[in-house]
């Protein structure tokens, strides 16, 4: 080593500083705005952009840009309306659903989107291979939409378990699906980007579902549909995709419908909250999802920055086991809930952004009843209905709350619990506090009926009462402990009827008898909310979050 | 020299054995496994269960084990539970970044801190050299999550001089044939583009920096105390020669082998300060990759990326030392 080395060393240093000088006389560190592009700040990359393998909301929020559902939501509601599909009509008996497409729509490859388009992508989910069956790539073509298999893996549903039996075109814009039972809520279903039709030439084209099974028997995607081709008929077309840096959307220009307003549309991943925060403050990026419940105020308090929540689609509740005595009395567990002062919790630990809770779902989803029985906080009626019951007091509860978990519904579950003990101990109660790590061991717990009082909460995969309710009441379930004829019935007959208005007051009858029973105890609609720029214009948060937020509205002002 | 090297690199192969079973019992330790991550709410004991078997997680753990070093022994580092991409391929994809990042850290550290430390020498004991003592031990004690928060909110929140995050503008385009930002834009000829790269690459490379310029001060203000009082630079001084010639042939060539030696083992130590100053300035290197695989449990990403970079960390250190070995004959006869 010679010292001459210092010759290089000194010039290198004096030509950093010379560079950091220059900063401060450079332009701003901005980039981004201007010039009709948007720049939004995404948690990661998104997983593939093939909507039938996804089910991350990072995914979604792309693929709802670039492709179309035979149905969608009404911006900002849960309502369902036409997309490709221009009007449908259910057979009498629900077993069949006509669809009239939209004419003129064509893919962003140019290829005519038609009945045969239809019928291609339901067959392609239908026959998907084994390493697609699996509910961490297929999930909403299995849960979601109740589909089976063709051909299933060894776990996987099969065609008996199908709700999808066959999809026939009945003529280039007509297409009827076929069911194996009655399902009225296919057409929420059908909003699902994960249910949206893809281009049947790209697929097969740049083999979508091609690919091989590595030695630990993982399967290892080999086409690039999904990572350079993704085509559907959206008002955004893919442009490029560089991995931890951007994923490039141009507008479709050819777009059947209104035109998106921005040219360019560019998903940055910036995994740090804190970092989105500072690059929308520096406006390398416009915009950005999953705002932090206490950087609402640095927002707010932003001139230049503007705060859009979305309307709540979740729910948080205190379930109770009826099969857990003395839970199987109606008095106690009307008890608890005059015991309990939900108003206090949700003010002081959501940040404003909790909404208390009267039903089992949001009133933005159809099917909410506004007279459902109420339950206000007064620890002495809870005295006096605990002495009804004829039970000794004080009354021991097992009240079981999971660590290692913030959902936008429970930011906290210990400091919820710890202000629901409280309550309970001052009303005639004993609360043992019992708690376990969220995942896995808290969900097999209360799953398996293990728990007697336990915190925990839902969020909604698509905009339908059978979505909420129907998932929690619709069969006896171990976490419930109980058998209601009346309820499981009335819910099933909800989930078959496909006259909308008939539908939606049966879902408000289960709402009531619901709230009766009182087989827990909701108290929270949590609203998750996003930060844009005040001069981004006409983006329409919505209920189901990502899968129903278009970006072909919003515009950059000044 | 040669069988120096020879044992150095034998030991390697105990090294890597034990740090493979090490992150492999480590990320199977974690609370939840992949199946729970990737299905969240959705996860029922029949998806995860189904989930498990596919991924050959129910199996025990020994034979996980076997088949996993039987695939690394040739190079397949599985694939991506969450992209279902191998984990080699993005593994390539990353690494550069974190390489260019660690390089203009550890270019920052040694530009400003050798002279730091060799004028806080020459002005021993007055208030610069105080002063540089006192900022050094802020840049050594102060987290670097916490520095990159304060330098972005300083000058690019307020002064709006430099960006936050990634490698370059999305609204530039260049093509990147070795990964190297800075070396793709000098190579496609595109001077915004390189202005832009090197602007992203200031203040991460500060953050990161930081500690290795405060220790590197720090150390060569010591070498060159030590060396300054030594005979031989008295002898110098004594036969009239110029200042700056004692300075730089005498004083500082003798004082830089302790620094050398701390310079190398701040580079690999810069690995893994990368991995917050990444997820802080949303770099795409290991360090949001593997961020990204914790939360997400992606075993293969976990076990491939974190025996690589103690491979890479090995590595650097056994460079180190030979190149120690190589300026210091003492070193070889141990």
């Amino acid at each position: 080593m010679r010292f001459r080395r210092l010759g290089i060393i000194l010039p290198l240093a004096a030509l950093a500083l010379v560079l950091m000088a220059g900063c401060g006389g450079g332009g701003g560190g901005g980039g981004g705005g201007g010039g009709g592009t948007l720049v939004f700040g995404a948690e990661s990359d998104p997983v593939v952009l093939d909507g039938a393998l996804v089910s991350d909301g990072t995914s979604i929020r792309v693929l709802y840009q670039i492709y179309e559902g035979l149905t969608a939501l009404k911006p900002g509601t849960s309502e369902v309306i036409p997309s490709l599909a221009t009007s449908w009509k259910a057979s009498p008996d629900g077993m069949s659903w006509t669809f009239n497409l939209r004419e003129g729509v064509n893919f962003q490859d140019g290829e005519p989107f038609d009945a045969d388009a239809v019928c291609f992508n339901f067959d392609r989910w239908y026959n998907f291979p084994e390493a697609f069956q699996n509910a961490s790539v297929s999930y909403y073509w299995q849960y979601g939409f109740g589909g089976g298999f063709a051909k299933p893996a060894e776990d996987s549903p099969g065609p008996s378990d199908s709700l999808y039996k066959s999809c026939e075109a009945v003529d280039d814009h007509t297409v009827e699906l076929i069911l194996n039972r009655p399902s009225a809520t296919v057409l929420s279903t059908l909003t699902l980007p994960a249910l949206s039709i893809a281009s049947p030439k790209a697929l097969q084209e740049f083999g979508a579902d091609e690919g091989t099974v590595d030695k630990e028997g993982l399967f290892r995607p080999s086409g690039s549909f999904g990572t350079k081709h993704p085509t559907g008929t959206g008002p955004f077309k893919f442009e490029s995709w560089t991995r931890g840096d951007k994923l490039v959307l141009v507008r479709n220009d050819d777009y059947w419908g209104e035109k998106a307003k921005v040219e360019k549309l560019i998903f940055r991943p910036i995994s740090d909250n804190a970092a989105r925060l500072q690059a929308l403050q520096t406006g390398e990026i416009q915009g950005y999802d999953l705002v932090e419940p206490q950087d609402a105020d640095t927002i707010t308090g932003d001139d230049s920055l503007q705060l859009l929540e979305r309307p709540p689609f979740n729910v948080g509740y205190i379930g109770f086991n009826q099969s857990k005595p003395p839970l199987d009395k109606l008095e106690v567990r009307q008890a608890i809930a005059h015991a309990i002062n939900r108003e206090r919790v949700v003010d002081s630990f959501y940040g404003g952004r909790g909404v208390v809770a009267k039903e089992f779902m949001p009133k933005e989803i159809f099917g909410y009843a506004d007279d459902v029985v109420t339950y206000d906080y007064d620890p002495a009626k809870s005295r006096q209905l605990l002495q009804k019951a004829g039970v000794t007091t004080p009354v021991k509860l097992d009240f079981w709350y999971p660590t290692e978990v913030s959902r936008d519904y429970m930011p906290d579950p210990k400091r919820n619990f710890e202000a629901f003990a409280a309550d309970l101990n001052k009303a005639g109660f004993k609360v043992n506090p019992r708690s376990a790590p969220w995942s896995p061991d808290y969900t097999d717990i209360i799953e398996t009926g293990k728990a007697q009082v336990y915190l925990i909460g839902w969020i909604a995969d698509f905009a339908d009462p059978d979505n909420f309710i129907g998932t929690f009441f619709q069969d006896p379930k171990p976490e419930w402990g109980f058998k209601n004829p009346e309820i499981f019935n009335l819910l099933d007959k909800a989930e078959r009827e496909t006259d909308q208005a008939k539908r939606t007051s049966l879902y408000q009858e289960a709402n009531r008898k619901i709230m009766e029973f009182l087989p827990g105890l909701p108290y929270v609609h949590a609203k998750a909310a996003l930060a844009f720029q005040s001069k981004v214009e006409g983006f329409v948060p919505s209920p189901v979050g990502v899968g129903g937020e278009s970006f072909a509205t919003v515009s950059l002002g000044d | 020299m040669l069988r120096f090297a020879v044992r150095r690199l034998l030991l390697l192969v105990p090294i890597l054995l034990g740090l493979s079973i090490l992150v492999f019992v480590w990320i199977r330790a974690l609370p939840g496994g992949p199946a729970q991550a990737l299905l969240g709410e959705r996860a029922t004991p029949e998806t995860v269960a189904q989930i498990e078997r596919q991924y050959g997680l129910d199996e025990p753990v020994h034979v996980q084990y076997w088949k996993y070093i039987q695939r690394t022994a040739e190079f397949d580092l599985g694939t991506s539970v969450t992209s279902r991409r191998p984990v080699k391929d993005e593994l390539a994809e990353r690494f550069p970044a974190t390489i260019e990042l660690s390089l203009a850290a550890m270019i920052f550290s040694v530009v400003f801190g050798i002279p730091l430390g060799f004028i806080a020498a020459k002005r021993y004991g007055t208030w610069l050299d105080h002063t540089s003592l006192v900022a050094s031990l802020i840049g050594i004690s102060i987290p670097i999550f916490f520095l990159a928060i304060l330098l972005k909110y300083v000058f690019a929140v307020k002064l709006g001089l430099l960006p936050t995050v990634g490698r370059a503008s999305v609204l530039i385009d260049f093509s990147h044939p070795t990964k190297f930002y800075v070396l793709d834009a000098i190579l496609a000829g595109n001077l915004e583009a390189l202005w832009d790269v090197l602007k992203h690459l200031i203040l991460p490379a500060v953050a990161l920096g930081s500690i290795p310029l405060a220790i590197i001060a720090r150390i060569t203000r010591a070498a060159v105390l030590d060396v300054q009082n030594e005979d031989y630079v008295r002898v110098a001084r004594a036969k009239g020669l110029a200042p700056r010639e004692v300075d730089t042939r005498h004083i500082l060539r003798n004082a830089l082998l302790p620094i050398m030696t701390i310079i190398g083992l701040q580079t690999g130590l810069l690995l893994s300060g990368a991995v917050l100053t990444e997820t802080v300035f949303a770099w795409p290197g290991m360090g949001t990759w593997l961020v990204g695989a914790i939360r997400a449990r992606d075993f293969p990403v976990l076990q491939g990326g974190i025996l690589f970079v103690a491979l890479v960390f090995v590595l650097v250190n056994l460079v180190v030392d030979l190149a120690y070995a190589l300026v210091n004959p003492r070193i070889r006869v141990s």
